[in-house]
Protein backbone atom coordinates (compact mmCIF):
# COMPACT_ATOMS: atom_id res chain seq x y z
CA UNK A 1 0.00 0.00 0.00
CA UNK A 2 1.27 3.93 -0.84
CA UNK A 3 3.23 4.83 2.60
CA UNK A 4 0.94 7.97 2.62
CA UNK A 5 -2.39 6.53 2.20
CA UNK A 6 -2.10 4.13 4.60
CA UNK A 7 -0.43 6.56 7.46
CA UNK A 8 -3.73 8.85 6.29
CA UNK A 9 -6.01 5.05 7.37
CA UNK A 10 -3.94 4.71 9.98
CA UNK A 11 -4.75 8.64 11.27
CA UNK A 12 -8.26 7.91 10.55
CA UNK A 13 -8.49 4.59 12.54
CA UNK A 14 -6.80 6.72 15.77
CA UNK A 15 -9.17 9.54 15.10
CA UNK A 16 -11.99 7.06 15.15
CA UNK A 17 -10.79 5.03 18.39
CA UNK A 18 -10.74 9.16 20.03
CA UNK A 19 -14.44 9.79 19.15
CA UNK A 20 -15.63 6.19 20.19
CA UNK A 21 -14.11 7.08 23.75
CA UNK A 22 -15.17 10.40 23.51
CA UNK A 23 -19.00 9.21 22.51
CA UNK A 24 -19.31 6.25 24.93
CA UNK A 25 -16.93 6.82 27.40
CA UNK A 26 -16.87 10.96 27.96
CA UNK A 27 -13.21 10.45 27.95
CA UNK A 28 -10.37 12.54 26.10
CA UNK A 29 -7.97 9.70 24.66
CA UNK A 30 -4.86 10.91 26.11
CA UNK A 31 -2.49 8.23 26.70
CA UNK A 32 0.00 9.89 28.74
CA UNK A 33 -3.19 11.18 30.82
CA UNK A 34 -5.01 7.79 30.89
CA UNK A 35 -1.94 5.70 32.02
CA UNK A 36 -0.73 8.50 34.78
CA UNK A 37 -4.73 8.03 36.57
CA UNK A 38 -4.12 4.32 36.49
CA UNK A 39 -1.94 5.28 39.11
CA UNK A 40 -4.99 7.51 41.37
CA UNK A 41 -8.19 5.70 42.78
CA UNK A 42 -11.16 6.64 40.38
CA UNK A 43 -14.15 4.69 38.81
CA UNK A 44 -13.25 5.51 35.12
CA UNK A 45 -9.51 3.68 36.02
CA UNK A 46 -11.21 0.63 35.01
CA UNK A 47 -12.37 2.22 32.02
CA UNK A 48 -9.13 3.72 30.88
CA UNK A 49 -7.18 -0.21 31.84
CA UNK A 50 -9.53 -1.66 29.11
CA UNK A 51 -8.67 1.55 26.88
CA UNK A 52 -5.00 1.04 27.40
CA UNK A 53 -5.38 -3.06 26.90
CA UNK A 54 -6.76 -2.52 23.73
CA UNK A 55 -3.57 -0.16 22.26
CA UNK A 56 -1.15 -2.81 24.08
CA UNK A 57 -3.37 -5.82 21.82
CA UNK A 58 -3.14 -3.26 18.46
CA UNK A 59 0.38 -4.78 17.29
CA UNK A 60 -1.06 -8.34 17.50
CA UNK A 61 -4.08 -7.74 15.82
CA UNK A 62 -1.93 -5.80 12.77
CA UNK A 63 0.59 -9.08 12.88
CA UNK A 64 -3.03 -11.62 12.48
CA UNK A 65 -4.19 -9.45 9.77
CA UNK A 66 -1.20 -8.47 7.64
CA UNK A 67 0.55 -11.29 8.43
CA UNK A 68 4.05 -9.85 9.64
CA UNK A 69 5.16 -7.45 12.72
CA UNK A 70 4.82 -3.63 12.55
CA UNK A 71 8.01 -2.08 11.64
CA UNK A 72 9.89 -0.91 14.43
CA UNK A 73 13.47 0.68 14.14
CA UNK A 74 14.90 1.91 17.61
CA UNK A 75 17.84 3.56 16.99
CA UNK A 76 18.19 5.17 20.31
CA UNK A 77 20.74 3.47 23.06
CA UNK A 78 19.32 2.25 26.27
CA UNK A 79 20.77 5.02 28.01
CA UNK A 80 19.40 7.59 25.60
CA UNK A 81 16.01 5.41 25.71
CA UNK A 82 16.04 5.92 29.48
CA UNK A 83 16.70 9.70 29.49
CA UNK A 84 14.07 10.33 26.99
CA UNK A 85 11.49 8.27 28.71
CA UNK A 86 12.06 10.34 31.75
CA UNK A 87 11.54 13.97 29.88
CA UNK A 88 8.39 12.26 28.41
CA UNK A 89 6.59 11.49 31.42
CA UNK A 90 7.89 14.08 33.48
CA UNK A 91 6.61 16.42 30.18
CA UNK A 92 3.74 14.99 29.32
CA UNK A 93 2.56 15.62 32.86
CA UNK A 94 3.53 18.95 34.03
CA UNK A 95 2.40 19.68 30.23
CA UNK A 96 -1.26 17.75 30.63
CA UNK A 97 -0.81 15.95 27.57
CA UNK A 98 0.65 14.11 24.80
CA UNK A 99 0.99 14.10 20.70
CA UNK A 100 -2.69 12.20 21.39
CA UNK A 101 -4.09 14.07 24.21
CA UNK A 102 -3.46 17.86 22.31
CA UNK A 103 -2.28 16.65 19.34
CA UNK A 104 -5.39 14.39 18.44
CA UNK A 105 -7.67 15.21 20.74
CA UNK A 106 -7.00 18.47 21.77
CA UNK A 107 -6.38 20.19 18.31
CA UNK A 108 -9.77 18.65 17.36
CA UNK A 109 -11.88 20.72 20.55
CA UNK A 110 -10.03 23.89 19.19
CA UNK A 111 -8.38 23.88 22.70
CA UNK A 112 -5.92 26.67 23.09
CA UNK A 113 -4.16 25.40 25.12
CA UNK A 114 -3.28 22.54 22.80
CA UNK A 115 -3.20 25.08 20.21
CA UNK A 116 0.38 26.07 22.55
CA UNK A 117 1.46 22.81 23.26
CA UNK A 118 1.49 21.30 20.19
CA UNK A 119 4.14 23.56 18.08
CA UNK A 120 5.90 23.59 20.94
CA UNK A 121 6.67 20.21 21.20
CA UNK A 122 7.13 19.61 17.58
CA UNK A 123 9.28 22.25 17.49
CA UNK A 124 11.79 21.36 20.16
CA UNK A 125 11.39 17.47 18.86
CA UNK A 126 12.26 18.94 15.99
CA UNK A 127 15.41 20.48 17.57
CA UNK A 128 16.66 17.67 19.15
CA UNK A 129 16.58 15.49 16.12
CA UNK A 130 18.85 18.65 13.98
CA UNK A 131 21.03 18.91 16.98
CA UNK A 132 21.64 15.41 16.90
CA UNK A 133 22.60 15.11 13.19
CA UNK A 134 24.88 17.77 13.67
CA UNK A 135 26.69 16.05 16.43
CA UNK A 136 26.91 12.90 14.79
CA UNK B 1 3.66 5.44 14.79
CA UNK B 2 5.43 2.58 16.14
CA UNK B 3 8.26 2.76 14.10
CA UNK B 4 10.78 5.75 16.10
CA UNK B 5 13.07 5.68 12.96
CA UNK B 6 10.18 6.49 10.92
CA UNK B 7 8.66 9.52 13.34
CA UNK B 8 12.20 10.87 13.74
CA UNK B 9 12.69 11.00 9.82
CA UNK B 10 9.20 13.24 10.27
CA UNK B 11 11.12 15.61 13.15
CA UNK B 12 13.76 15.31 10.72
CA UNK B 13 12.93 18.75 8.49
CA UNK B 14 16.67 19.36 7.71
CA UNK B 15 17.26 15.80 6.12
CA UNK B 16 15.39 13.49 4.26
CA UNK B 17 11.96 14.73 5.97
CA UNK B 18 9.47 12.08 6.15
CA UNK B 19 5.74 13.50 5.67
CA UNK B 20 3.65 10.90 6.55
CA UNK B 21 3.05 11.94 10.19
CA UNK B 22 0.99 14.99 8.57
CA UNK B 23 -1.42 12.31 7.01
CA UNK B 24 -1.69 10.57 10.51
CA UNK B 25 -2.34 13.55 12.74
CA UNK B 26 -4.68 14.89 9.57
CA UNK B 27 -6.65 11.96 9.29
CA UNK B 28 -6.49 11.59 12.94
CA UNK B 29 -7.64 15.40 14.19
CA UNK B 30 -10.24 15.26 11.64
CA UNK B 31 -12.50 11.84 12.65
CA UNK B 32 -11.97 13.61 16.10
CA UNK B 33 -13.46 16.42 15.30
CA UNK B 34 -16.37 14.97 13.92
CA UNK B 35 -16.80 12.89 17.11
CA UNK B 36 -16.21 16.14 19.48
CA UNK B 37 -18.79 17.71 17.01
CA UNK B 38 -20.93 15.15 17.51
CA UNK B 39 -20.53 14.66 21.08
CA UNK B 40 -21.08 19.07 21.78
CA UNK B 41 -24.88 17.88 20.46
CA UNK B 42 -25.51 15.25 23.29
CA UNK B 43 -27.09 15.19 26.68
CA UNK B 44 -24.07 12.65 27.63
CA UNK B 45 -22.22 9.99 26.38
CA UNK B 46 -23.75 6.42 25.87
CA UNK B 47 -22.20 5.09 28.64
CA UNK B 48 -21.06 7.75 31.22
CA UNK B 49 -22.98 10.37 32.99
CA UNK B 50 -20.64 13.17 32.01
CA UNK B 51 -18.25 14.31 29.47
CA UNK B 52 -14.97 14.42 31.52
CA UNK B 53 -13.55 17.34 29.20
CA UNK B 54 -10.54 19.66 30.59
CA UNK B 55 -11.97 23.10 30.97
CA UNK B 56 -8.42 24.93 31.70
CA UNK B 57 -7.69 27.33 28.78
CA UNK B 58 -4.58 29.31 30.48
CA UNK B 59 -1.58 29.40 28.85
CA UNK B 60 1.20 28.85 31.63
CA UNK B 61 4.75 27.92 32.15
CA UNK B 62 4.41 24.34 33.42
CA UNK B 63 2.27 23.61 30.16
CA UNK B 64 4.52 25.23 27.41
CA UNK B 65 7.92 24.02 29.75
CA UNK B 66 6.37 20.26 29.63
CA UNK B 67 5.70 20.43 26.53
CA UNK B 68 8.98 21.98 25.80
CA UNK B 69 11.00 18.71 27.78
CA UNK B 70 8.20 16.55 25.97
CA UNK B 71 9.47 17.23 22.58
CA UNK B 72 13.10 16.90 23.74
CA UNK B 73 12.78 13.50 24.70
CA UNK B 74 10.41 12.49 21.75
CA UNK B 75 12.94 13.72 19.88
CA UNK B 76 15.48 11.49 21.07
CA UNK B 77 13.90 8.68 21.22
CA UNK B 78 11.25 8.65 18.31
CA UNK B 79 8.89 6.98 21.22
CA UNK B 80 5.32 9.42 22.60
CA UNK B 81 3.68 7.50 25.01
CA UNK B 82 0.70 5.77 22.70
CA UNK B 83 3.09 3.98 20.49
CA UNK B 84 5.60 3.40 23.05
CA UNK B 85 2.92 1.21 25.27
CA UNK B 86 1.36 -0.42 22.17
CA UNK B 87 4.80 -1.59 21.31
CA UNK B 88 5.01 -3.13 24.36
CA UNK B 89 3.27 -6.27 22.93
CA UNK B 90 5.86 -6.28 20.76
CA UNK B 91 7.99 -7.67 22.94
CA UNK B 92 11.40 -5.45 22.29
CA UNK B 93 13.37 -5.00 25.13
CA UNK B 94 14.10 -1.29 24.62
CA UNK B 95 10.40 -0.79 24.54
CA UNK B 96 10.48 -2.02 28.23
CA UNK B 97 13.52 0.33 29.21
CA UNK B 98 11.86 3.43 27.52
CA UNK B 99 8.21 2.76 29.63
CA UNK B 100 9.87 2.46 32.88
CA UNK B 101 11.78 5.41 32.34
CA UNK B 102 8.14 7.21 31.28
CA UNK B 103 5.93 6.08 34.76
CA UNK B 104 9.19 6.83 36.70
CA UNK B 105 9.18 10.64 34.90
CA UNK B 106 5.09 10.69 35.22
CA UNK B 107 5.72 9.43 39.33
CA UNK B 108 8.07 12.18 39.80
CA UNK B 109 5.94 14.79 38.22
CA UNK B 110 3.00 13.27 40.39
CA UNK B 111 5.03 14.08 43.84
CA UNK B 112 6.08 17.34 42.29
CA UNK B 113 2.38 18.38 42.01
CA UNK B 114 1.28 16.92 45.43
CA UNK B 115 4.14 19.27 47.00
CA UNK B 116 3.31 22.08 45.69
CA UNK B 117 -0.07 24.05 47.27
CA UNK B 118 -2.63 24.91 44.85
Amino acid sequence: MDTHLAALLGGLLIGLSAATLLLLNGRIAGISGLVAGLGRPGERRLADLAFLLGLILGPPLFATLAGHWPLMRIEASWPVLAVAGLLVGFGTRLGSGCTSGHGVCGLARLSPRSLVAVPVFLATGMLTVALMRAAS
Amino acid sequence: MLDPARVRGFLDIGGAWDPSLVFVLGGAVSVSALGYGLSRRLPRPALAQTFDLPTSRRIDAPLVLGAALFGIGWGLSGFCPGPAVAALSTGAAPVFVFVTAMLLGMAASELRVRRSPR
